[in-house]
């Protein structure tokens, strides 16, 4: 099952690898990883997209709270949260296309961030599979060129991850 | 500049002062020769001159296993560093607290390709339980400080401390933090009580309880409330190979170590056992070779581990308890002195069951007029020594051998690479634990294969007026390679037949040292007793005893088989 894993960890250089030298030698999934600092310069929020069994998802949480510079890790999985992901799209906007795409983009409450006369660049946010379904939805010839963040996630309501 | 700046090689040298480090471990080069100065104009610790920086990490690291200090090691960048890493990851495979300094190039040279120059903290990121690389000399102090809290709380473990050249060099003021705490690291000791008192009702209630306890018991100095919680619950226990010494062997309630070169009582025991008590042990893969099997006989598991990641990781567990052994230990013991005990029929019947299985003998074998069997030089060596000797042991046969024919009845004797298996250690690990007991004797029980992987070590051996007594099992095959090719090769004995070996009387006495040739069974005693004479008290004796070249490990589960699917040894 698909897992979104939140961490806190110590802003310090060579911590990121610590974590993804974690997943490949322990032979875990990585679907996506963002991180960034958070407001408190010292500490980084990383958002990682895991996939496995119980067991493995159990070893992953385990495995991260082991390593030093892990301050705090929490399966979002656990309780009720919100993901979102950016994804930048061009898209072919010539005669063909140019109706199709301002109209998909608008279905999918996308923004067109770029305009040439044969092209759109669109940005559009949502949980992983949002932005997966628009892609399944316009026709494949017509995509340029993609770049995604990866996922990012948060908590609802109360459920707060902070040192 | 203030007057009580130094430089950063003698705060390094300092750190160590503060950490009351007796020995350093090392080999000098171009990037550390600046701690190197700090090093000779010293005298509160010695220096060790190793041959090689592989035998460093390894002596540093027999070091902490024979006393639980943390032991040092100081490499250089580069080289210095990568010949580190076999010793780094040996440690971190059997969670030793050792601190390795290495030096690193300046910090304007770091990424320009320069003269020995690695990515040592890359490098070693995934065999170390942390690393640090310093680029300021104003943390320092403040690094080591972490680097031996962390290798030596919690879960024991390896760090590693990269210094630029030029850090060494500045000044800066000296001031030794007093206590360290890292908000991102806090190892959990106390157990859960409501956990606690759950396992003893269960284990109290079991009809064929059984106790597994492993390394953990060692690293944790929990040997003495483990012993005191066996005796008074009067269950079975088994140790594996780490965990040796963590009970007494010599004790009716043990039943020898388990696992894949493990008793047949032992196993069997552990198959048919209704609830299990693993204290420190994690059922690796040399223990339980097949999870499923091994739970086809269904038990209730009780885990006691410092380290969470342990648990359910390869067999799940209905009773995690996270902690430290030995407060979890003293915990139950507090528990069990309030409890009225009352004599267990069924640990009777239980016990009944155990004696027949004993009593196959799963150990015994056929000595030989001619030939030198190796159980008989282990037996005669634990003869001679009284059992009281510390034994380190290479990787191989003569690892299993030392291990199931040396019963060991204290903790921290029985020295040798179990996750690892790096053949190569057994040397430099006496060397580390003569030094930390330099009246005791240390046997090192070798094959003539693994020997020859740090041989080089003889001459450090020498330098330090080491008595180390080198027992040399010498098969002329890399003995378990050539079992294994035996029992599932077809007897095709590919590349495993030691040619062109040395005279290692000769070799031994170029080194200067005494070498002794045993070749008939008669002579294994007169020769070990003369070893570990008064005579020879003062001196290195390597005794090359050539063996039955054909001799195998028994019991033997083979790769992924149950406990229960040993293969016994024929003429049983």
């Amino acid at each position: 099952m698909r897992h979104i894993i939140s961490l806190l960890m110590e802003n310090e250089s060579g911590a990121l690898s610590r974590v993804s030298g974690l997943f490949s030698a322990r032979g875990y999934n990585i679907e996506s990883l963002t991180v960034a600092p958070t407001e408190d310069p010292t500490l980084s929020r990383m958002t990682i997209v895991t996939s496995g069994s119980d067991e493995i998802i159990e070893q992953i949480i385990k495995q991260l709270n082991k390593l030093i510079d892990v301050v705090k890790v929490l399966d979002l999985n656990d309780g009720r949260f919100i993901e979102r992901e950016l994804m930048i799209v061009k898209v072919k906007a010539n005669a063909q296309y140019r109706d199709e795409m301002k109209r998909m983009c608008d279905i999918f409450r996308g923004r067109i961030i770029d305009v040439s006369d044969s092209s759109f660049t669109i940005e559009i946010t949502g949980s992983s599979s949002k932005l997966d379904a628009y892609i399944e939805s316009i026709d494949k010839a017509a995509i340029l060129e993609t770049v995604r963040t990866g996922a990012s996630g948060i908590g609802r309501g109360d459920r707060i991850l902070k040192v | 500049m203030s007057s009580n700046y130094i430089s950063g090689a003698e705060i390094v040298i300092r750190c160590l002062h503060e950490e009351k480090v007796k020995f350093v471990f090392g080999y000098p080069g171009g990037a550390v020769l600046n701690i190197y100065d700090a090093v000779f104009q010293q005298n509160k610790f010695k220096h060790i001159l190793v041959r090689h920086e592989q035998a460093a990490v390894h002596a540093a690291d027999a070091y902490a296993r024979s006393t639980g200090k943390v032991g040092v090691a100081l490499v250089t960048s580069g080289p210095g560093a990568t010949n580190a890493v076999t010793g780094i990851a040996t440690a971190y495979m059997d969670s030793i607290p050792i601190v390795i300094i290495s030096g690193q190039v300046p910090t304007y040279a770091i990424g320009q390709d320069a003269f020995q120059e690695c990515d040592t903290v890359g490098i070693t990121r995934p065999c170390v339980k942390h690393n640090f690389l310093v680029k300021d000399i104003k943390d320092i102090a403040s690094t080591i400080k972490k680097a031996f809290y962390v290798a030596s709380s919690g879960r024991p473990g390896p760090v590693l401390v990269d210094i630029p050249k030029d850090i060494t060099a500045e000044k800066y003021e000296f001031n030794y933090p007093k206590s360290v705490h890292l908000r991102s690291y806090n190892p959990i000791i106390k157990g859960h009580s409501g956990q606690i008192k759950k396992a003893l009702s269960l284990l109290l209630s079991a009809k064929r309880p059984m106790i597994y306890s492993g390394g953990g018991v060692v690293l944790g100095n929990a040997s003495s409330q483990l012993t005191k919680f066996v005796r008074t619950i009067g269950s079975p226990i088994t140790s594996t190979l780490m965990g040796l010494g963590g009970f007494p062997a010599s004790d009716k309630q043990f039943l020898g170590m388990l696992g894949m070169h493990g008793t047949y009582e032992a196993n069997m025991a552990m198959q048919e056992c209704d609830v299990l008590l693993a204290v420190g042990a994690r059922f690796d893969d040399r223990v339980i070779g097949n999870p499923e099997h091994f739970l086809s006989k269904p038990k209730t598991i009780v885990h006691i581990d410092i380290d969470p990641s342990s648990i359910s990781k390869r067999v799940k567990i209905n009773i995690p308890i996270v902690g430290d052994v030995i407060s979890v230990l003293n915990d139950l013991n507090d528990l069990l002195s309030k409890e009225k005990i009352k004599q267990n029929i069924s640990l009777k019947n239980w016990f009944k069951e155990i004696e027949q299985w004993r009593s196959m003998n799963c150990l015994s074998f056929k000595n030989d007029k001619q030939l030198i069997k190796p159980q008989f030089v282990i037996q005669t060596l634990h003869k001679v020594t009284k059992g009281d000797a510390f034994v380190t042991s290479d990787v191989g046969q003569h690892q299993m051998w030392a291990a199931q024919y040396y019963p060991f009845d204290k903790p921290r004797r029985w020295i040798n690479s179990g996750g690892l298996g790096t053949m190569g250690v057994g040397l430099p690990y006496a060397m580390g634990t003569q030094l930390a007991h330099p009246d005791a004797k240390v046997a090192c029980v070798t094959g003539e294969a693994s020997i020859q992987m740090c041989i080089q070590e003889l001459s450090t051996c020498k330098q330090f007026h080491l008595p180390i007594k080198i027992i040399n099992l010498n098969n002329r095959y890399m003995g378990m390679v050539r079992q294994w090719q035996e029992f599932f090769y077809g007897n095709r004995y590919a590349e495993s037949y030691m040619e062109a070996l040395p005279d290692f009387v000769k070799l031994a006495e170029s080194y200067g040292h005494v070498g002794m040739k045993i070749e008939k069974p008669s002579d294994v005693e007169p020769a070990l007793k003369e070893a570990f004479s008064n005579k020879l008290k003062e001196r290195l004796v390597f005794m090359d005893f050539i063996t039955d070249q054909k001799e195998n490990v028994f019991p033997m589960i083979p790769n992924g088989k149950g406990l229960s699917e040993m293969i016994i040894a024929e003429d049983l």
